[in-house]
């Protein structure tokens, strides 16, 4: 059937599915473009920047100087933009679509935050030019201290870790030196087996051993469990709230205060801050510690995997034992301090995270970020997101396995695979083939507390049309797998830029970078006889 | 709520599907008494326009380096960035991915780290290189708990010549390892006496060339005199151009180079976020932090990239993880990739060639100056003088004249020892008219 | 030579004071593709429990533990550059290491064949 226009109207009148079987001379496909390396394409010698001619000096560099020329590849400019733009279209990306990545909040990255970061008085300041042409760089981190501390109730913060694991690296370096003023060590670290992988890889590189804590039945941690493993060996219990099942942990200030009671320290993973922005704040539940992830809550892009940032607000109890450099008013005016010996009476930095003073870029962006919203926005944001998860849990709770039924979610929701059982179908499959039809797959196989984890988070950023297109294509893809239709399954994705990759021959054989391809012997003359 | 696509007719519609009454049915899990009643001290929403101007109004109280004869370094350097690098990092495919774990949606991410691992193999003259880390202070850090792996050793050696920083960084997380640390004295000399110290105990020695304080280093002694005691030789460099002037540090028997990639691709940005640079031999792959990708093929039999030897990582090995690190510096290592592109080996060179040219013309004017001793006898493009007062006045006074005329030491260590020394930095955004207004300062100064 | 089982799924061939150990069957299929696997030196002391070696899949990385105390006598060279033999023959050219051990008490309480296939039953 035509319409007016000539176009067809129907799928199977487009030659698409005809097309499948035919390759073309190139192997693009016409807007997939594949695109070669560009130590394939690129010269040595080709560039993309003109510079001028060095001045004839009589050069200082001694016996140092390179004696091999630098074998890397050039592209003029022309050449770069379209490698480059070739190469983004072969990802997926927030810009794109629902990216309903369980615990890592891919919500919407306002370009606002883009423009303001570069702002030369920003982005064209150097950390050690002298303090009085860098004013501005320190309010602004004043700025955001502020609204930090006032979110999360806390007494101080540490701004300079550059990512999650890195406040969470700096929050427990903080009780390990509030520990050692008070004359203690102690051996032991607390952690549920929901945790993130960062939690007991940190307490074990700076020597804890790490304890789990089972879970109860309703995904939460069990209090008393916290309790029968404490004692005054207990350095800190390490706990996500809300958790990485999406729930929120309703004992937390029963926690807190049997924790506190043996003298141990209380840190918070805040990974999962974005839930409850505005609703609580993590220090009137008694929690001593816990890093903010400016990429998750407060939108600073994710960038293909950072960079990130990690803030780490501390209780008053670990106020004295940030790390250099900090903040301090002087005269009204906020100084950063960056040595021990300019620090005033009862401060004890225990060292230092970074080089200079962590991620200003990100400060820029996190601030655009939270001054746009201002408060009621931060805590409409937590709402929506709240609202948009436990919307997905009611209209999916039928036809897939919700993991905690009982508990209203929080900004995700946890399923596992039971829904999948007996049709053949994984859970790696069934995320495989929403690639397919133009989503991005949750979260799979974390937490590890159930089987073939899916964890959802749809985040305050997607309109109602959005969420109710990923509900209806989830059911299909459910009922799908549950009538048996595993090809749909196996075989995806089959329309994304790769199929399934072999990562059992990449770890196998690890080639982690390109290698001149060796010559190709010339065939050996056959010998007379 | 310009970011807010669900309106009221929504939500009250979602809440019905949900099965609940309001909003706050679903916050039912937070202790009533916990819960924040009434506003906080924080201002309400604001548009664009608003935002925008409150932010510009702190911008304006600093001093972008472009605007002033700019001579600061000391670990993070001004270059001048091609337009190209920043409108292609700002790709919405780009900027606003995730860690490329679907791999068959991530071909663009991964294939860029792909390149970008290779382009910093040749750069340190090393094997085989990570998808970057922090940024080069933490990635030395990284380097030294590497090392105690690696020779199952617990004590590392800092050279008197590595970043303050870099050294303070170090110097925290091995400490709170509880592992061993001898921090050298500074040595503003360039003398690099370390070699002597190396003991049958040393997992490692930390050797930064150019130094903090500007000089090159002859790495290859150094490196024997360590693995003679079966010690593993730290390359650290703070700024990476040089690696396009000077002998890589592969080149010399280095067993790990760690760096700051910023100088390519990255603005100063008041000190991050930047991008670590971390490489090493391939026998100790197994041992290395970090994000890595690596080259396979697709059911099709195409050839594909994914993030490969993750066992080595948090997510996986939990506690017994060679690091808690589970980020890298994805868009600031794309921005490095994109201007080393650009730049190709020849114009890095060449890039490279300006810097040193710059820098040694200032060191012939400096000659002219009263007051001035340039102490650093070999350098790239960084020197230390020796001034007649204390340089954090005169970099005051100095700017008080629009200049930014470098780092004093003892911005970094504090203390009456070094007061009287000055570091400077000269870059190709020097021009010859602003290495005058330098000297004639200085001499105004002095 | 007798065999024998451990609950983390490990076999040993027992002949006389040597023991031959690596991972059985059900742990093969449970871990998937190995692609990786770190051997103790050869001499290394090891009491029983302690960390012998490490078996890596994609995506799980398993520590083998010593079944038994004593002494690492061979390891088998061929599986670092072919860690597939694991999943191809885990009870036989997949072994890991032999260990001379001196306590038959150690090896007194391990099941036999039929005793691991009850005990996989009950998982």
């Amino acid at each position: 059937m035509m319409n007016a226009n000539g176009r067809p109207t129907r799928a199977e009148e487009s030659s698409r599915s005809a097309n499948d079987d035919v390759s073309t001379f190139t192997g693009n496909a016409a807007l997939d473009i594949e695109e070669p390396l560009i130590f394939e394409i690129g010269r040595t010698e080709a560039t993309g920047v003109d510079l001028p001619e060095p001045a004839a000096v009589a050069p200082r560099l001694g016996k140092h100087a390179r004696r091999a020329p630098l074998s890397l590849p050039g592209l003029t400019e022309p050449e770069t933009m379209r490698h480059y733009v070739r190469l983004s279209r072969q990802n997926y990306a927030i810009d794109l679509g629902v990216y309903p990545l369980g615990s890592c909040t891919m919500k919407h990255n306002p370009r606002l935050n883009e423009k303001m970061a570069r702002l030369p008085g920003f982005a064209d300041v150097h950390p050690l030019q002298p303090a009085q042409t860098s004013e501005g760089a320190v309010a602004l981190m004043a700025e955001l201290s502020h609204w930090l501390m006032e979110l999360t109730g806390m007494a101080a913060v540490a701004l300079s870790p550059k990512a999650g694991a890195h406040g969470e690296l700096c929050g427990m370096m903080a009780i390990k030196a509030a520990l050692s003023a008070r004359g203690e060590t102690r051996s032991k670290v607390l952690v549920p087996e929901s945790a993130h992988g960062t939690n007991p890889a940190t307490a074990a590189l700076l020597g804890y051993k790490v304890e789990a804590i089972p879970a109860r039945e309703d995904g939460t941690v069990d209090v008393e469990a916290v309790k029968a493993r404490l004692d005054s060996d207990v350095a800190a219990i390490m706990l996500t709230n809300p958790n990485t099942c999406g729930l929120f942990e309703r004992d937390v200030a029963e926690i807190a205060e049997a924790v506190h009671a043996v003298g141990a320290y209380f840190y918070g993973d805040g990974a999962n801050f974005n839930a409850i922005m505005g609703k609580v704040r993590p220090g009137d539940l008694g929690i001593d510690a816990m890093h903010i992830n400016l990429h998750k809550t407060f939108s600073t892009p994710h960038g293909g995997g950072g960079p990130g940032a990690g803030p780490v607000v501390l209780s008053e109890r670990l106020a004295p034992f940030a790390p250099l450099p900090y903040l301090r008013l002087e005269d009204g005016k906020p100084v950063l301090v960056e040595h021990a010996s300019d620090t005033e009476d009862g401060a004890k930095p225990f060292g230092r995270m970074c080089a200079f003073h962590g991620q200003m870029g990100m400060y820029v962006r996190a601030l655009s970020y939270m001054m746009s919203h201002g408060a009621d926005g931060l805590r409409q944001a937590a709402e929506d997101a709240v609202l948009s998860a436990n919307y997905l849990k009611a209209r999916l709770g039928d036809v897939m396995t919700v993991a905690y039924p009982e508990r209203p979610a929080m900004h995700e929701v946890l399923f596992k695979d039971d829904f999948l059982d007996e049709t053949g179908v994984t859970t790696l499959d069934f995320a495989k083939a929403m690639i397919d039809e133009g989503f991005h797959p949750m979260t799979m196989y974390f937490p590890l507390v159930v089987h073939g984890a899916m964890l959802v988070e749809p985040t305050e950023s997607e309109s109602r049309a959005n969420l109710d297109l990923f509900v209806a294509t989830l059911r299909d893809l459910a009922m799908a797998a549950s009538r048996g239709d595993t090809g749909r399954f196996k075989a995806a994705p089959r329309h994304a830029p790769r199929r399934r990759l072999d990562e059992t021959g990449a770890a196998r054989h690890p080639v982690l970078r390109w290698t001149k391809p060796e010559p190709r012997p010339i065939e050996p003359v056959e010998a007379a006889e | 709520m310009r970011y807010l696509p669900l309106t009221d007719a929504d939500r009250a519609d979602m809440l019905a599907a949900i099965g609940v009454g309001a909003i706050d049915d679903l916050f039912v899990d937070i202790p009533a008494d916990k819960r924040v009643d009434g506003t906080l001290d924080l201002p309400s929403h604001r548009s664009e326009l608003a935002v925008e101007a409150a932010l510009k109004r702190l911008a304006a109280k600093n001093v972008p380096a472009d605007t002033v004869p700019f001579f600061v370094g000391a670990g993070a350097y001004k270059h001048h960035v091609p337009s190209t690098v920043d409108h292609l990092i700002q790709r919405s495919e780009f900027l606003t991915s995730y860690t490329p774990y679907q791999p068959e949606v991530s071909q663009g991410t991964l294939q860029v780290l792909f390149e970008f691992q290779t382009q910093v193999a040749e750069l340190t003259g090393m094997e085989v290189a990570n998808a970057s880390m922090y940024d080069g202070s933490t990635a030395a850090a990284e380097a030294v708990l590497m090392a105690n792996r690696v020779t199952k050793r617990r004590k590392a050696i800092v050279a008197g010549g590595v970043h303050p920083h870099y050294r303070d960084v170090i110097k925290t997380v091995v400490g709170m390892a509880d592992d061993e640390l001898v921090c050298m004295e500074p040595d503003p000399a360039g003398t690099e006496y370390i070699a002597a110290e190396i003991d049958e105990d040393t997992a490692c020695i930390v050797v930064q060339s150019p130094s903090f304080f500007g000089h090159l280093l002859d790495l290859k002694p150094l490196a024997e005199a360590a693995h003679a005691k079966g010690a593993l030789l730290v390359a650290v460099f703070t700024e990476v151009v040089a690696l396009a002037a000077i002998e890589p540090p592969g080149a010399q028997g280095a067993d790990i180079v760690v760096g700051e990639g910023q100088s390519l691709g990255n603005p100063l940005t008041f000190g991050g976020p930047y991008v670590g640079l971390f490489a090493t031999r391939q026998k100790f792959l197994r041992q290395m932090p970090g994000r890595l990708c690596g080259e396979t093929v697709d059911a099709d039999g195409k050839r594909g990239y994914v993030l490969t030897l993750s066992t080595r990582e948090q997510h996986i090995r939990r506690d017994k993880a060679t690091s808690n690190i589970c980020t890298n510096s994805g868009l600031c290592a794309l921005a490095f990739s994109i201007h080393a592109t650009l730049l190709g080996g020849t114009g890095l060179m060449r890039l490279a060639a300006v810097n040193h040219a710059q820098t040694v013309k200032l060191v012939e004017r400096l000659e002219s100056v009263r007051g001035v001793e340039v102490l650093t006898d070999t350098f790239f493009n960084e020197i230390t003088l020796r001034v007649d007062r204390n340089a954090a006045a005169l970099v005051d006074d100095l700017a008080e004249h629009g200049v930014l005329a470098g780092v004093p030491v003892s911005r970094l260590l504090p203390g009456t020892e070094f007061d009287d020394l000055l570091i400077l930095a000269v870059t190709e955004c020097v021009s010859d008219d602003d290495i005058k207004a330098l000297c004639t300062a200085l001499s105004e100064a002095l | 030579m007798v065999k024998r089982f451990t609950q983390d799924h490990e076999w040993l061939d027992i002949d006389g004071h040597v023991a031959t150990v690596g991972i059985t069957n059900y742990a093969q299929i449970q871990l998937g593709d190995v692609v990786f696997v770190e051997l103790p030196e050869v001499g290394k002391t090891l009491a029983k429990g302690d960390e012998a070696a490490v078996v890596e899949s994609v995506k799980a990385a398993s520590e083998v533990y010593a079944p038994v105390s004593g002494e690492v006598i061979e390891v088998n060279t061929a599986l670092p550059d072919a860690p597939d033999m694991v999943n191809k023959e885990p009870e036989e050219g997949g072994w890991f290491v032999k260990i001379r051990f001196e306590d038959e008490a150690e090896v007194a309480n391990l099941m036999d064949e039929t005793g691991y296939q009850t005990f996989l039953d009950t998982l």
